[in-house]
């Protein structure tokens, strides 16, 4: 495959990377060098894996563009279109980088140094730093680059030349006559272009336009996988025709008490006690009136705990919201007589005296008015009208 | 018993005559006997052999015999086979014993076939003449002072010998067809992909073919109609229906169209080598086939095209002997580079050697182009030339080798001479087409001729037709080495 960019922010600025091409090789196995002492361990588990290649123009000018460039790779693969794990440690994503230098004002890149097997980001950044300060110390003594491989030590935080050019040509590429020329049918293309998982940066498109969610929302959504499908799934769940302002409160309570009681509890979304059908019958009993936002919390901590369906607990709990009038009428009646001296403050102009009548009637309640509709009888009856 | 066809083998299990034990039985004795003369076997078991041979009968009386079930086959020693020590003729891989069965292997098991032993051959399958092996040279049937041609040259000659009543072996540049015809018996290499490559100890990749060698074309085509087949094991193996290969053996060749290429009747042939084809190819004529002059110009840039892709991919092939998973390791060595370099300088015998010089040569950095590229390209140009031939014939004919078999020594001393005795053979693999040798005549000496048949792509089934209906009408195929019975 060949052409593409990755987009990638540095410091606020926006950076476009050109890739070369990917390819698809075999894993070889590994070296072990740690815990076999003056003797070398050969671990074959990952030898004929797939391995994906990808390969970039020399757009990178500093260590932490290339930090960022890899950051931006990564979580495109693991969490984008998930064919690998990334772990890092395991050498399930790993980065060979280039490095150069070339004099300030400078336009033709300088002989670049290959440094193989970085295994971490922070160690791609100072293995670049190193690699430059090595590279310009050489060339201020008035010395050459020699291109080469090297590898990184991050114990002393230093590279080491592996092998040299001449050597390289040792390689002895041909064509494997056990591998023949694939034929890649558009069919075939389509097919698996059909079956992508669709990409995190088109799904913030898509809430954007398609759920009228804000940006910001949308860009926390889908700052990782299990929180995009989460919201989504639970959108998924409603009738949107039925409650068209439902996306955006499923987004909140998604971000807002799921992922909070979610991270306490150190869990992923996709592993929470909650499904997103019941989250979403939640919601939307939110949005029809049956439960105030003060209710559905108190549901959702009882659906935590094990209580499934929405419904039955507000059903055995009595936790329907009083929206009856002639019911809040009474109660609200009860509170301006038993509160005589909130009613003349806020008769004389003291609007602080309202709120507190209010919470007097939720409190009667037991949260289950509608507050919205206590607020209009409330303001009626004691305008004296 | 041990002059028999596989068809009269089969038949008399069938009948109940004898059992899979006394036929297996009777050819250990032979071979116990014999094969000290000989040298064709480099492992036997006759313990797990007659354990075959029983599972074989029992399937007989259980009704599920199919037609080789019961009869023992020799296998090449290039042939993973499991529990088997499967040496490929190497000291590099003297003490490995596989785990594994070859797709060829795993199909003959299936059909009840019983394992007869592991034959001898040129180590790796590189050599015409099979001396090079680890094990020491194979002797010819028909001449013990002579060579069985090569590098399947233990099955040809444990065929010849009757030593077994058919084998397996493989062809890159010839290494069936040449010591078959050495051998005065019959091999065929089928088309590039027809058998499967899976588990058969890799020389060179775009050219190896494993096949039968069989003292007749209908044994062949019997024993074809096993050994091929679709394996996704082999990313080579093609994907095609099952095909009787028996089906053409009643044909008749009224008619048909033999091409004879004037480069195979050019004066590197012996004389006698010569006048044995020409008198098969007249042969056909009496049964109406018709002869046509064809030319294959590109022909004789074969053998240098051959030697440098073969050793190209043998050297490619051949880096995984390295002593550190399986195989030979050298004793002594003062480090992970030392061992290296030592288990390969130990393991490999001198040909080898020479071949992944050749081949790592050709390949480095600068030689590539002149040597790997230009050779593919030439390689293109030979297949173009047989797809031209084709057009106006059925089937070319000539001689399978330039010579009868040598004198053991005479070609060691020098490899090209030796290689040269690939000029025949080695266009068909280059093209990946389907290679036939049949007896067909003996030089003054009485060292048997082969008559080499090379047929269009999935020819074989016609090839094994015509070859079946030469030997209705003739007897070489028959003919047994002096002193056998």
């Amino acid at each position: 495959m060949k052409g593409g960019s990755i987009t990638i922010d540095v410091d606020g600025r926006k950076k476009t990377v050109r890739l070369t091409r990917a390819h698809l090789e075999e894993d070889a196995g590994k070296s072990l060098h740690e815990s076999f002492r003056d003797l070398t361990g050969i671990d074959l588990n990952r030898a004929g894996t797939p391995l994906l290649e990808i390969v970039s123009e020399p757009d990178m000018r500093s260590a932490q563009e290339a930090a960022a460039y890899a950051r931006v790779l990564h979580k495109l693969i693991v969490e984008d279109i998930q064919i690998c794990d990334g772990n890092m440690q395991e050498g399930s994503f790993r980065c060979d980088a280039n490095v150069s230098v070339r004099p300030a004002g400078s336009d033709t890149l300088g002989t670049r140094c290959e440094i193989k097997n970085l295994n971490s980001f922070r160690f791609l950044e100072r293995a670049i730093e190193f690699e430059a300060r090595r590279q310009i110390g050489i060339l201020e003594d008035g010395g050459k680059i020699v291109q080469e491989t090297r590898l990184y030590d991050a114990e002393r935080d230093e590279t080491r030349s592996m092998r040299t050019k001449e050597e390289a040509h040792d390689y002895r590429y041909f064509p494997d006559p056990d591998l023949l020329p694939l034929e890649v049918s558009d069919k075939w293309i389509e097919e698996i272009r059909s079956s992508m998982p669709e990409s995190l940066e088109a799904k913030r498109r898509r809430y954007v336009s398609e759920y009228g969610l804000s940006l910001d929302t949308a860009l926390q959504l889908t700052s990782a996988r299990d929180k995009a499908e989460f919201f989504e799934k639970s959108v998924r769940a409603t009738d949107i025709k039925l409650f068209p302002k439902i996306a955006e409160d499923i987004a909140n309570s998604t971000l807002g008490v799921l992922m909070s009681r979610a991270n306490d509890e150190g869990l992923e979304l996709s592993r929470i006690p909650i499904t997103p059908q019941q989250h979403a019958k939640l919601r939307e009993r939110v949005a029809d009136g049956t439960v105030s936002t003060s209710i559905a919390k108190e549901i959702l901590d009882a659906m935590w705990a094990g209580e499934r369906d929405p419904d039955s607990i507000i059903a055995k709990r009595g936790l329907k919201q009083i929206s009856d009038s002639g019911e809040l009428e009474r109660f609200c009646d009860q509170v301006i007589a038993g509160n005589a001296q909130q009613v003349a403050d806020y008769r004389s102009g003291k609007e602080k005296a309202f709120n507190s009548l209010v919470g007097q009637v939720m409190k009667l309640t037991q949260g289950k008015a509608n507050p919205q509709q206590v607020t209009e009888i409330l303001k009626r009856k004691l305008s004296g009208r | 018993m041990h002059n028999a066809t596989l068809k009269s083998l089969s038949a008399s299990l069938s009948a109940r005559a004898f059992s899979s034990v006394e036929l297996t039985r009777h050819f250990v004795n032979r071979i116990n006997q014999l094969n000290p003369k000989y040298n064709c076997f480099i492992t036997l078991d006759p313990e797990r052999s007659l354990k075959q041979a029983e599972a074989a009968d029992r399937m007989r009386s259980a009704g599920r015999g199919q037609p080789l079930t019961g009869i023992p086959i020799a296998q090449k020693d290039i042939f993973c086979a499991q529990g088997w020590l499967t040496t490929c003729g190497s000291k590099i891989l003297s003490n490995f014993t596989s785990p594994y069965d070859a797709h060829v292997v795993e199909r003959l098991n299936a059909a009840g076939a019983v394992t007869l032993g592991k034959t001898n051959m040129d180590e790796f399958a590189m050599g015409s003449s099979s001396e090079t092996s680890y094990y020491g040279p194979v002797r010819n049937p028909w001449d013990v002072d002579k060579v069985p041609g090569g590098s399947s040259g233990g099955s040809a000659a444990a065929v010849a010998a009757r030593l077994a009543p058919s084998a397996i072996g493989t062809d890159t540049g010839g290494s069936i067809r040449q010591p078959a015809a050495l051998s005065g018996i019959c091999g065929l290499k089928p088309t590039y992909g027809v058998v499967s490559r899976y588990g058969m100890i890799a020389f060179a990749s775009s050219l190896d073919q494993g096949g039968p060698l069989g003292r007749s074309a209908e044994d062949l085509a019997l024993l074809l109609n096993v050994m091929a087949g679709f394996d996704p094991r082999d990313s080579t193996s093609l994907e095609r229906e099952w095909e009787d290969y028996t089906r053409e053996l009643g044909k008749a060749v009224k008619g048909l169209k033999i091409g004879l290429p004037e480069e195979f009747f050019a004066k590197g042939a012996a004389p006698d080598v010569v006048r044995a084809v020409e008198t098969a190819v007249g042969e056909f004529r009496k049964l109406g086939c018709e002869t046509v002059e064809v030319g294959l110009p590109n022909m004789k840039l074969s053998v240098p095209v051959y030697y440098v892709l073969a050793p190209a991919e043998a050297s490619s092939n051949l880096a995984r002997y390295d002593g550190v998973r399986y195989g030979y390791r050298a004793p002594e060595y003062a480090d992970l580079p030392d061992m290296y370099k030592k288990s390969r300088a130990q393991g490999f015998g001198p040909e080898v050697k020479r071949r992944i010089l050749i081949g790592t040569y050709v390949l480095s950095h600068g030689y590539y182009d002149a040597y790997y590229i230009q050779a593919q390209r030439v390689r293109r140009l030979i297949a173009r030339d047989f797809a031209e031939v084709f057009k106006r014939c059925d089937v070319i004919m000539g001689p399978t080798s330039p010579t009868t078999a040598f004198r053991i020594g005479e070609k060691m001393g020098d490899p090209v001479q030796m290689y040269l005795n690939d000029i025949y053979t080695t266009p068909a693999n280059l093209a990946g087409l389907p290679g036939l040798s049949i007896p067909c005549g003996f030089d003054g000496k009485g060292l048997p001729v082969g008559l080499q048949m090379i047929g269009n792509y999935f020819g074989e089934a016609k090839m094994l037709g015509i070859a079946h209906q030469f030997q209705q009408a003739t007897d070489w195929h028959q003919r047994m080495p002096p002193g056998i019975q």
